[in-house]
């Protein structure tokens, strides 16, 4: 069941095509997949309580209706450690089109995997599992599913990958928390599942997976043009 | 819907058949069942008169019975009023051969006929089609006799979109010896879809695989179809054309960008168990053993040779295509060897692949079968036969093919297609073991075994 305040996040960004970065983890986190901690701020003053809650480093990005492609524009910071670098990019980031504010969260490590969701005109909605980052479509990593998908799923999936390895443990690395990619994979599906009217595609983008948990460090929900 | 009118029809009306043109579509139809399938075939044609010594009649309510199938083959305006007089005196169901629908943009047509059939629950295959081919039950394709390879009737099935494909690979089924129960051609599948057929054959007594040759379908059709191939107790092949993406086209996403419409379809398909054809050879080799053996296996191979040669391409082939070989302990190495004739015994390798080696004798290949069918880490046995080695002889397909009856475990064998190996050939496919014709489709047919499961 789509939940009311999801529906409103969803009818207010169809005019615009896709969801806002925040407003798409909003909806993440009602599902309970792990999203880093995060705040919009619209003022540099909100940056920095951010940080004096949660200390440095941290990630900031443009909240702008208009830049989708927010790496491409510039408009992604990563490792801010001080007070200066958070203006810096506050300050530049304001200067961009359309700008709503920035998005302060802490910084994720972890393998980058992606899931994603498409809604296929043959089979309808299908989940995408695999290696992400931003060369998943040069390495093409990565397998398919219809949705829903079951819990039997997930081992098939990870299994059906290259660099299957790697989740598992590769060369005295630790295997990532399978129980909370499940989970987390899982989790996805019911959300593409109650939603799937709405949307054209999803991307989550990288998923940073460690022995302890899985977050989603960035999410794209594309929506249906009616 | 009742479909054994289309496929087990007793009477049959073809209707359009010309008086003055033989090689009309539905004068070939007409002579080539008339007389020559138990089936009773009656011509009609609004102008009565005579067709090769049989009254034509002017309209099917003419027809002093009631007709199971209305074979229909006149220009597209009229099938809608034809449909209609088919329902009116209670006939079966019908084949509309006759193209001019939604192909060339006459969609109306198309949902007229549609909506007319629906309404009284009147089967229909096609329009723009072939039409049906039941072996020595009915044949409504409109090509002369003596231009068609016919295959042996047995138990797979093909559904086509295409004739033209259906016809090609009716061909090759008879080159490789794979039997028939069905071949329709669907062609605009206007009412009867894929996932009809499916449903009729997986309760067909006839047959035991089912294959489709898809271009696509419909907006969320492929969800239904794979869905309900996942419930079939029979296992389902499908071959796809029109793999490439049109274009480059735009994407926003990622996702978009690799879930590609062709990604998506051979995924899900792997996803459920149905077995996937990438192209001619897959499907031909994957029908053939399909038919043989319908139960899944994990893909642990036995390879039984003469020549050390083909043993080490039929291992590569192995691994590139997702089967193991696992080498055999030496307790099973010297269990085998034991039983092996004097000659052999001391240079024979046994490790798997077992290369007998050129002195074989039929007895060596029949004890090795034997041991490696009841070896538990091994599900499936290769049988690589080069029958112009002195030592095999042509009772040796059946002799093998006798352990897998015994035995129950899958035995896949590959001889030369050579007519002077015939009867080796027969002595395996007469008693339900496929036999390939090259490593790579005996490779082929074991890889079909492993993917007519859910992965």
């Amino acid at each position: 069941m789509l939940k009311k305040g999801n529906k409103e996040i969803l009818d207010a960004s169809r005019n615009n095509g896709w969801v806002l970065e925040p407003d798409a983890k909003t909806i993440l986190h009602s599902y309970g997949i792990e999203v880093p901690q995060f705040i919009w701020a619209r003022s540099l003053e909100g940056a920095r309580e951010f940080v004096r809650k949660y200390g440095f480093p941290v990630v900031g990005k443009v909240i702008s209706p208009r830049i989708l492609h927010k790496s491409d524009a510039g408009g992604v910071v990563t490792g801010i450690n001080d007070d200066k670098s958070l203006g810096d990019a506050f300050q530049r980031f304001s200067q961009m089109e359309g700008f709503a504010g920035m998005l302060v969260e802490k910084m994720v490590s972890g393998i980058e995997l992606m899931a994603g969701a498409k809604v296929d005109y043959q089979f309808g909605p299908v989940i995408l599992f695999g290696m992400g980052g931003t060369e998943v479509e040069i390495y093409r990593d990565t397998v398919l599913r219809m949705a829903p998908l079951a819990e039997r799923d997930v081992p098939a999936m990870m299994s059906n990958l290259k660099a299957r390895s790697l989740l598992e443990g590769y060369r005295g690395s630790k295997p990532v928390d399978v129980g909370a990619l499940t989970r987390t994979l899982l989790a996805f599906s019911d959300l593409v599942m109650d939603i799937h009217e709405f949307i054209e595609s999803i991307d989550l983008n990288p998923v940073l997976c460690s022995t302890e948990k899985c977050i989603v460090a960035d999410a794209r929900i594309m929506l249906t043009t009616v | 819907m009742d479909f054994s009118p289309l496929f087990q029809p007793k009477s049959m009306a073809v209707i359009g058949v010309s008086l003055q043109n033989d090689q009309h579509p539905a004068n070939v139809i007409f002579r080539k069942n008339h007389l020559r399938y138990p089936v009773k075939v009656f011509p009609v044609n609004p102008k009565g008169g005579s067709l090769q010594g049989e009254t034509v009649f002017k309209k099917i309510s003419d027809i002093p019975q009631k007709v199971d199938l209305a074979v229909i083959a006149v220009r597209a305006d009229h099938v809608p009023d034809i449909i209609a007089e088919c329902i009116e005196c209670g006939t079966g169901g019908a084949a509309v051969i006759s193209g001019g629908f939604a192909e060339i943009g006459r969609n109306d047509l198309q949902e007229a006929l549609v909506a007319t059939a629906r309404k009284a629950d009147f089967p229909f295959i096609g329009p723009n089609c072939l039409g049906i081919y039941v072996p020595s039950i009915v044949d409504s394709f409109f090509l002369p006799s003596e231009r068609m390879v016919r295959p042996d009737q047995g138990n797979a099935a093909m559904v086509s979109q295409s004739g033209g494909i259906l016809v090609d690979h009716m061909l090759k089924f008879k080159q490789e010896g794979i039997g028939l129960s069905l071949g329709v051609s669907i062609g605009n599948k206007a009412m009867i879809r894929e996932i009809d057929l499916l449903e009729y054959l997986e309760k067909d007594p006839g047959t035991r695989v089912i294959a489709f040759y898809v271009e696509g379908f419909a907006g969320g059709e492929g969800r239904k179809f794979v869905l309900a191939a996942a419930r079939s107790p029979k296992p389902v092949i499908v071959i796809k054309s029109g793999k490439s993406p049109g274009g480059s086209r735009a994407v926003s996403s990622h996702t978009a960008s690799l879930a590609g419409d062709y990604e998506v379809f051979s995924q899900v398909l792997a996803q459920v168990g149905v077995v996937e054809a990438r192209d001619e050879l897959e499907l031909l080799s994957f029908c053939e053993s399909l038919s043989c053996y319908q139960t899944a296996i994990e893909g642990k191979i036995g390879i039984i040779t003469g020549s050390g040669g083909h043993g080490a391409m039929a291992v590569d082939l192995c691994s590139a295509h997702g089967l193991r070989v696992p080498e055999l302990t030496s307790r099973e190495q010297e269990s085998i060897r034991e039983d092996l004739s004097k000659s052999i015994k001391a240079i024979a390798s046994l490790g798997n692949p077992i290369d007998l080696t050129g002195s074989a004798v039929d007895e060596d290949f029949v004890s090795a079968a034997r041991h490696l069918s009841t070896i538990p880490e091994i599900d499936c046995v290769l049988m690589l036969l080069l029958p112009y080695l002195p030592g095999i002889t042509s009772d040796l397909g059946a002799r093998l093919s006798n352990i897998y009856q015994k035995e129950g475990k899958a035995l896949i064998a590959y001889v030369p297609n050579v007519e002077k190996y015939g009867m080796l050939i027969e002595g395996f496919e007469l008693n339900g073991v496929p036999v390939s014709h090259s490593i790579e489709a005996a490779v082929l047919m074991a890889e079909a075994l492993r993917r007519c499961q859910p992965c």
